[in-house]
């Protein structure tokens, strides 16, 4: 039925757009809640669970009574549920969908018989085919050859049919649960000093590497969080240069932040998350000098990022372009690699690079001339030799403002006075000169 | 480069090999004393600061405030200088500071270059210092003229100079303060691409004027 087509039956229809998202992570979570009913728990299509209660029952009293306590709970919750028993899978999901019950051990045929045949689960269009030709109820179906019907509908057919009777075997297969890497832990007493809450977390970030090195993983990030008597909640984050798992070094990163903390009438529960991880292998131990230079180089850059931030704890990498001020990148340390070297082709460049600044230069030199003396940072210069020019043209496929003046003339130019100073002119527009770099 | 070799428990040994470079050898007068903090001033206190990265293998760590108004050339620096490089860009003095003697204090540091925008005081120097011998780590401060500390172990202080009838660069190097040995005046001529350069003769003894013939 159209949307139109129901508001003309129902005027006072509420409509609401379908989130699927929403609606998958909410039967994540049911799922998750009904592994009180079951070990083996499986998220089956759009809006069904599939559980194994083989041995289960008798802890509730019995089929009925796990059935009654489920519905029960559920519509507590305010959800509206439809639920089947059944020595198989394929006959439990026919039933919940028909009506629900229970079939007892045994009487498999006897109840699906009556059901239809979408009810195994069947693709729509074989449905309906088999409708078209008169099949139209499971019985009919166990009735006729299977070679015959495997032939004509499909082998599909014939499986769903043997997995409905438990011809064919069906385990529930959950899928795995994402690991969750967090630690708590509950005081008998609220604690206040520094020492107690070191403690206290040195003894959660044993557990919580241990979580991680069971899974491969090393943390990137790691939350405390210290919840005070009062109800109120504290949190210390820290950020590590590298995927780490090592408690000995991860614990000196959280002094800072809980030297910070307000302790307020006593801290009684702690609690560690490491909200980003990633996969981080097994190691062999004592990998050497340079491994452990490296190991101590990541803690350096893990207590300076926290400190500073991660963004001003940067490393250069070449970049690929002529413009002095774009040859080189600036990456965070924390996440990138050092690069193998800067490869230096064509003219020297001055080992410090500032933003251009104007010098005065009077008299102005002809064109193609360096000029013989100028006046920069209130210093009056004398030229004692040039070396140049180098022309740098404007890469046309960015608009950088500076570069609008067009192409720059590029002199290395050595004073008298001792500076060797690296500058250009933009003859295209009007020919100012400008400082922007000091050679060594 | 260092190696650490760890023996039976308790017992950790520390090894320093020095490269072709020199560490303390009496030929090269402009060897830092390792483990210490230094101080260079002048306009050319950055190319002496390159200079001693050359010199000093393992991880370089370069310190300057956010809102400094240069930024050293990474392709433009000799060598593996480039590659080695880390730049810190602490926002305030204090952080600046912090970073400095937190660099120091890592043993994996080969040499910390740091660029202070304030005078340093003799608490900040000498807590440098302490950091420094702890972490057996050298630092250079680069510091604008007369904003050293009095705990700086060594004070250069930098100058280009023009050289006559040669393409490339000399420099006026001078001990101005040493804790534990002789002050000193050097004319070098480094060209700034390689660790090798030539002494030109002490500047006080020269033949010639400095400025050339009009």
């Amino acid at each position: 039925m159209g949307l139109a087509n129901a508001r003309a039956l129902c005027p006072d229809l509420v409509t609401r757009p379908a989130d699927p998202e929403h609606e998958t992570r909410a039967l994540a979570g049911l799922c998750r809640w009904a592994g009180r009913y079951a070990p083996l728990v499986a998220v089956d299509g759009a809006d069904g669970l599939m559980a194994d209660v083989t041995g289960v029952a008798h802890l509730f009293g019995g089929e009925e009574e796990l059935r009654a306590d489920l519905h029960a709970r559920l519509e507590q919750a305010g959800l509206e549920a439809q639920s089947a028993l059944a020595g198989t899978g394929g006959a439990a999901w026919a039933l919940a969908r028909h009506g629900g019950g229970i079939i007892p051990k045994g009487g498999l045929s006897a109840h699906l018989g009556s059901l239809p045949v979408a009810a195994l689960r069947l693709d729509p269009a074989t449905a309906a085919s088999l409708t078209r030709v008169g099949l139209a109820r499971i019985a009919d179906l166990l009735a006729l050859p299977r070679a015959a019907l495997a032939h004509r509908f499909g082998p599909a057919l014939v499986r769903r049919l043997d997995q409905a009777l438990g011809v064919e075997p069906e385990p529930v297969s959950p899928a795995p649960e994402t690991p969750h890497f967090g630690v708590r832990m509950t005081l008998p007493e609220p604690i206040g000093r520094q020492e107690d809450v070191m403690t206290g977390l040195a003894r959660l970030l044993d557990r919580l590497c241990a979580m991680l090195a069971l899974h491969h993983s090393g943390a990137r990030r790691l939350r405390l969080e210290l919840r005070r008597v009062d109800r109120g909640t504290a949190g210390v984050e820290i950020g590590l240069a590298r995927p780490m798992r090592d408690p000995s070094r991860i614990a000196p990163l959280f002094r800072r932040g809980v030297d910070e903390v307000d302790a307020g009438f006593g801290i009684d529960a702690l609690r560690l998350t490491a909200p980003v991880v990633e996969p981080l292998a097994p190691e062999q131990l004592g990998g050497g000098p340079m491994a452990e230079s490296g190991d101590a180089l990541a803690d350096l850059m893990s207590s300076l990022g926290n400190r500073l931030g991660f963004d001003r704890v940067l490393r250069p990498l070449p970049a690929d372009s002529r413009i002095p001020e774009r040859s080189f990148l600036l990456a965070p340390a924390a996440r990138s690699e050092p690069a193998a070297g800067f490869a230096q082709p064509g003219p020297p460049r001055p080992i410090v690079i500032f933003a251009p600044e104007p010098a005065e230069v009077s008299p102005p030199p002809g064109p193609g001339r360096p000029p013989a003396r100028f006046r920069w940072r209130r210093m009056n210069l004398t030229t004692h030799r040039a070396t140049g020019p180098e022309r740098i043209a404007p890469e046309w496929w960015i608009d950088d403002p500076a570069w609008r003046t067009g192409i720059r003339d590029y002199w290395r130019i050595e004073t008298r006075e001792g500076p060797r100073l690296w500058l250009f002119t933009t003859p295209q527009s009007g020919g100012a000169w400008h400082v922007q770099g000091e050679f060594a | 480069m260092r190696f650490r070799a760890s023996g039976p428990p308790m017992t950790l040994a520390t090894f320093r090999i020095s490269g072709s470079a020199g560490l303390t050898t009496s030929s090269n007068p402009f060897s830092l004393a390792p483990a210490r903090m230094h101080e260079a001033e002048g306009s050319g206190r950055r190319a002496f600061a390159v200079f001693q990265a050359l010199r000093h293998p393992g991880p370089l760590v370069w310190i300057l405030r956010a809102h400094a108004l240069h930024r050293p050339l990474p392709p433009a620096l000799p060598g593996d200088v480039g590659a080695r490089l880390h730049l810190l860009t602490p926002r305030s003095e204090t952080d600046l500071l912090w970073a400095v003697e937190e660099t120091l204090r890592a043993a994996p540091v080969g040499l910390v270059i740091a660029e202070p925008l304030e005078p340093l005081s003799l608490t900040a120097g000498r807590r440098l210092q302490l950091a420094a011998k702890s972490g057996d780590t050298t630092g250079l401060m680069l510091v604008k003229d007369s904003h050293g500390s009095p705990a700086a172990e060594t004070r250069w202080t930098c100058a280009p100079a023009p050289l006559d009838g040669r393409a490339s660069t000399g420099h006026i190097w001078r001990v101005t303060k040493n804790k534990k040995g002789t002050t000193g005046t050097w004319m070098v001529d480094w060209d700034g691409a390689s660790a090798a350069f030539d002494l030109v003769s002490a500047a006080g003894e020269r033949s010639e004027p400095a400025a050339p013939a009009r």
